[in-house]
């Protein structure tokens, strides 16, 4: 009888509780598992279901003998009313979409991921608190709000600056799509460059890099596949906007020259046709075909970016 | 409603509680047809609401009808919405609102899909008259165009695509191109002007097509070298509304009330409402009182032509 008596009750009271650990412990537990279980494999299903149905709808129209696949990826004749001949050709909105995409872009990776970098690496607390809000209000802005501001404001600034003949255009569309994926890049940015560990940036002030030398040697290298994500949301808002697009760019389906030439995107033709197209017309079936197609451009951005994610880390 | 009101078949107490949520959605408003709904006199607290959608040419008015009939009668709340003739004629179609307001009239196909989906015929009444003027920015010399010049200008393949070719030159700027503003292939404006002045022939790709007879008028009044066509009632300070010739030889009109009603002004059309069968209740109350003295009174303020004494409801 050596043994220290107080082991003993140490293990019973463990049995015991184990025991009698209470059947409805035991199964809500299970039921949140399951909950959780379901939250997270909701978004696949969604994806799944949301592709689903956009194809259910748009797939009659690809076996219909005056429907060509061709004409619709590559005519910039866009007539699906017309009494005498339709004809669906979205190329000009693919080049619409495209190109006020780009110029977006464009403006919007300098200026944002330059914002991130003054508000992580160069900024005093102070400023940096201000900054943080003003961008987020920024983000905040609906997005017929900024069209409005496009459509008003903004192109009559063009008109009286540029001497265009027109202030909806590629330009206008481009400022506005850029003002809004600027707080995207920046917010995105600036979570990417706070998670480079603190020690990477002492060790390179600790060699003498200066400030510069220490953002573009060090902090730009490790927060490369944070930053690309960044820039790719702000493609994604660019090319998925539907809105401020609509309101700026013109609506003119028009294979753009020049960034003062008006445009029509995929997006804004969706929404200014949906609501009139009679439930499964052609014309309906081609709208939906359209989101097909935007929703493979979107996988097909998505799909690059992840795969040059993997490129990288890979190195 | 249709759904609850099946498996009520199958339960009494189901059919309690259906009854019950239906009565209350109708007192509270979200009774999606108050023609069949319990009658507006039946109790001093229901209300009943009149869903009320279509012409942007004729949305503000519809507004005013709906703001000047609450005083009339505040038990009836008239929900108004905009979109174009053709969203409203497909939501008629649908059985999903009560009045369609159209620029345009009803196309026999559409015709025969609400008789398909509802089983009633649409009814159509004439609230109004409007001429499509022509406008053109406030500094710009032209006067007066023909309808076919008008053609030439927006029409596929049409000869007319520079100021010069109308023999005029715009003050202060450089551009000879005819800014071509259209509206967006839902409206009814855009189809009537198809059908009246380019003969049912396609529009020049290219044009801005904006998305209400406002901002046609907007970009118009913002762009010198711009040409655009909207309802009569939204002529501002910055534009001109041309007067039009409808051939050659013959003399030119302005769009003015005189010549609408006259009939001389080349390009008026009636302002249209729709019902499904013939009109019950508060709507049909409704209509009656848009059709009398006070509810044409709207009309004029709205800047439109209202219907002479002989065609009006009487109260």
């Amino acid at each position: 009888m050596n043994t220290p008596p107080t082991s003993r009750p140490a293990e019973e009271s463990f049995a015991v509780r184990k025991a009698t650990r209470p059947a409805w412990d035991v199964l809500s537990e299970r039921a949140l598992e399951i909950l959780i279980y379901l939250c997270g494999i909701s978004a696949i299903v969604f994806v799944l279901g949301i592709f689903f149905f956009v194809f259910k709808e748009a797939l009659p129209i690809l076996g219909n003998s005056h429907f060509s696949l061709t004409q619709f990826l590559f005519s910039d004749q866009w007539y699906p009313t017309s009494e005498l001949n339709k004809r669906y050709g979205v190329f000009a909105m693919i080049a619409g979409t495209f190109s006020v995409t780009a110029l977006a872009m464009l403006i919007a990776v300098p200026f944002g991921l330059g914002a991130a970098i003054y508000i992580s690496e160069f900024c005093g607390g102070r400023t940096k608190e201000t900054l943080k809000v003003v961008i987020e209000l920024l983000a905040a802005i609906p997005s017929v709000v900024w069209g409005f501001i496009g459509l008003t404001v903004m192109s009559r600034l063009i008109v009286n600056y540029t001497g265009a003949p027109v202030g909806v255009n590629i330009l206008n569309g481009g400022i506005i799509l850029a003002l809004m994926s600027v707080p995207i890049i920046v917010s995105i940015g600036e979570d990417a460059l706070k998670a480079v560990p603190d020690s990477y940036r002492e060790a390179g002030l600790a060699l003498g890099a200066t400030r510069w030398q220490l953002v573009r040697r060090v902090l730009l290298p490790a927060a490369k596949t944070g930053l690309l994500a960044a820039v790719l949301l702000g493609v994604g808002r660019g090319v998925g906007e539907t809105m401020a697009v609509l309101m700026a760019t013109g609506h003119a389906v028009h294979i753009p020259h020049g960034i003062f030439d008006s445009v029509r995107t995929l997006t804004a033709n969706i929404a200014a046709e949906l609501g009139e197209a009679p439930a499964n017309s052609d014309h309906y079936r081609v709208l939906f075909l359209t989101g097909v197609l935007l929703f493979a451009l979107t996988f097909i951005v998505n799909l690059a970016a992840d795969l040059v994610v993997r490129g990288i880390r890979r190195r | 409603m249709k759904q609850r009101a099946h498996t009520s078949l199958t339960r009494n107490l189901t059919s309690t509680f259906a009854a019950g949520l239906a009565a209350c959605l109708l007192q509270t408003g979200c009774g999606k047809s108050p023609g069949s709904g319990p009658d507006s006199g039946g109790g001093s607290a229901s209300k009943v609401t009149i869903q009320n959608k279509g012409s942007d040419t004729m949305v503000n008015l519809a507004q005013g009808w709906a703001e000047e009939y609450k005083k009339a009668a505040p038990d009836v709340d008239v929900e108004v919405s905009g979109g174009g003739s053709g969203v409203g004629i497909a939501a008629l179609v649908k059985g999903t609102i009560d009045i369609a307001n159209a620029s345009r009239n009803m196309k026999a196909e559409e015709i025969e899909t609400a008789r398909k989906n509802t089983g009633k015929a649409p009814k159509e009444f004439i609230v109004g008259y409007d001429s499509l003027a022509i406008y053109v920015h406030k500094d710009n010399p032209l006067n007066e165009i023909t309808l076919d010049q008008v053609a030439q200008i927006y029409m596929e393949a049409g000869r007319i695509t520079k100021w010069s070719d109308l023999g005029v030159k715009i003050p202060g700027s450089s551009s000879d191109e005819i800014v071509r503003v259209s509206r967006q292939s839902s409206s009814g404006t855009y189809e009537f002007l198809r059908e009246h002045v380019l003969n049912k022939k396609d529009f020049k790709l290219g044009s801005r097509d904006m998305n209400g007879s406002k901002e046609v008028v907007e970009l118009v009044g913002s762009t010198p070298t711009a040409i655009g066509y909207s309802g009569m009632g939204y002529a501002t300070p910055a534009v001109k509304m041309l007067k039009v010739r409808k051939t050659a030889t013959e003399p030119a009109y302005e769009p003015s009330v005189a010549n609408t009603l006259a009939k001389t002004y080349p390009i008026a059309r009636s302002l249209l409402v729709y019902t499904l069968g013939e009109p019950q209740g508060p709507v049909k109350k409704y209509i009656d009182w848009a059709m009398s003295d006070a509810g044409q009174r709207v009309v004029e303020a709205s800047g439109y032509v209202p219907l002479p004494a002989g065609a009006r409801a009487k109260p």
